[in-house]
């Protein structure tokens, strides 16, 4: 009889961590961050939503969704309205600072044709380094002020280093350091979350409703969203960094933005670039 | 007769000054009161990285009634950034784990 009942209470005690083992497991495996899995499900789920919309189209943002503004953009490209700007970053990417040294001095491959591999990931100082914040380190390094995230000048200068990128396709890293994924899955994250009083994600407008309006403007998808940066906004009449359409994306919720290049905006950054690889940079751009 | 009437009518309008004094007092001390706890809560609704621009309005719009002198509008509006204030708390709090929900997978 004591046999008998250890038996039972043995087996018991064997179906019990059995059973806590095996709920342990699948929970295990949904909160294990895999970046391959996510872009391979990120681009389905746009090419399945838009199965008419070529993939490298996608970085054409509402014009892939639209087939009259497409035509209205293909005009608009024969005298861009981000020229002026282009310019601008051309001259200043080549004038050298006061210490005689250029931009070209602080980047792989003279600053020529690299902007697909931003932002990246630095394990050294273990954070996302986006290229608007290595432009402004590269102006400290050499003694100079920086500029501000979201106006001209920053913008100029990305614009120019894009220019210099286009169609080649975005070629985001992820080292295998437990801090790259965290930022990663930090910035999905964000991406996800809603905030603000009208209660929006990112992922609302372009996760849920790319291809629909939104007052007079036409949505556009988080696939390759990021390829275009920086843009003309006819909206803005002007240029517009990441770090401005970051934050002002937020306001336009009614959330108050964080500062630009706040690890938040770094890493949202670093995991919608990610999940567009393979796509051709395509900035900069022009938007409504 | 005419003394006593006299005494009383000052009576009722002194009762009535202090009172009107008192409501004063008490309507500016429930504003700062007011204002008090939607800052803080606004206060951990930015240490939670989700403060809303319409709290900070609204706190705002306190401010500027309580400097007109209008501490009823002013507890009001007060009164509301908390109530914004704490929306922005709950929303951070459970978006921890709601935002999985949305996530394309």
């Amino acid at each position: 009889m004591k046999l008998r009942s250890a038996i039972y209470l043995a087996s018991a005690m064997l179906a019990l961590a059995l059973l806590s083992l095996a709920s342990a497991l699948p929970s295990d495996a949904a909160d294990k961050v895999d970046p391959v899995a996510d872009a391979k499900a990120f681009r389905k789920f746009f090419t399945d939503k838009f199965p008419k919309v070529k993939l490298d189209d996608f970085v054409n943002g509402p014009y892939s969704m639209n087939e009259d503004l497409y035509r209205q953009w293909q005009e608009k490209e024969q005298f861009p309205p981000y020229e002026f700007s282009l310019e601008m970053g051309k001259e200043m990417f080549s004038k050298p600072f006061k210490n005689g040294k250029t931009y070209e001095d602080c980047f792989p491959n003279k600053g020529i044709g690299v902007r697909q591999n931003y932002p990246y990931f630095d394990e050294k100082e273990g954070k996302v380094i986006t290229l608007e914040l290595a432009l402004n380190r590269c102006r400290e390094a050499n003694g100079e002020a920086p500029y501000s995230y979201v106006r001209d000048e920053m913008a100029a200068l990305t614009a120019y280093m894009a220019f210099t990128s286009r169609g080649k396709p975005m070629d985001i890293k992820i080292p295998d350091d437990p801090r790259a994924l965290a930022a990663y899955e930090n910035g999905k994250e964000y991406f996800y979350t809603r905030r603000g009083q009208l209660n929006f994600s990112c992922a609302t407008c372009h996760v849920q409703s790319p291809g629909e309006r939104i007052r007079a403007e036409i949505l556009a998808p988080a696939l390759g969203i990021v390829n275009a940066m920086p843009i003309y906004r006819s909206e803005w009449s002007g240029m517009g960094t990441t770090s401005r359409r970051f934050t002002t994306c937020n306001s336009q919720i009614r959330g108050v933005p964080l500062s630009p290049q706040d690890d938040e905006y770094r890493n949202v950054e670093y995991y919608l670039s990610y999940v567009s690889n393979g796509l051709p940079i395509s900035g900069p751009g022009a938007r409504p | 007769m005419r003394i006593k009437t006299l005494t009383a009518v000052l009576s009722l309008v002194l009762l009535a000054a202090g009172a009107t004094c008192a409501m004063a007092a008490g309507s500016e001390d429930e504003f700062k009161a007011a204002y008090a706890a939607a800052e803080a809560a606004n206060k951990e609704a930015g240490k939670l990285r989700n403060q809303w621009t319409t709290t900070a309005a609204t706190l705002a719009a306190a401010k500027k009634s309580a400097e007109a002198g209008d501490f009823d509008k002013a507890t009001v509006s007060a009164k509301e950034a908390e109530a914004l204030a704490k929306a922005s708390i709950f929303q951070a709090t459970s978006e921890k784990t709601r935002w999985k929900d949305m996530e394309i997978r």
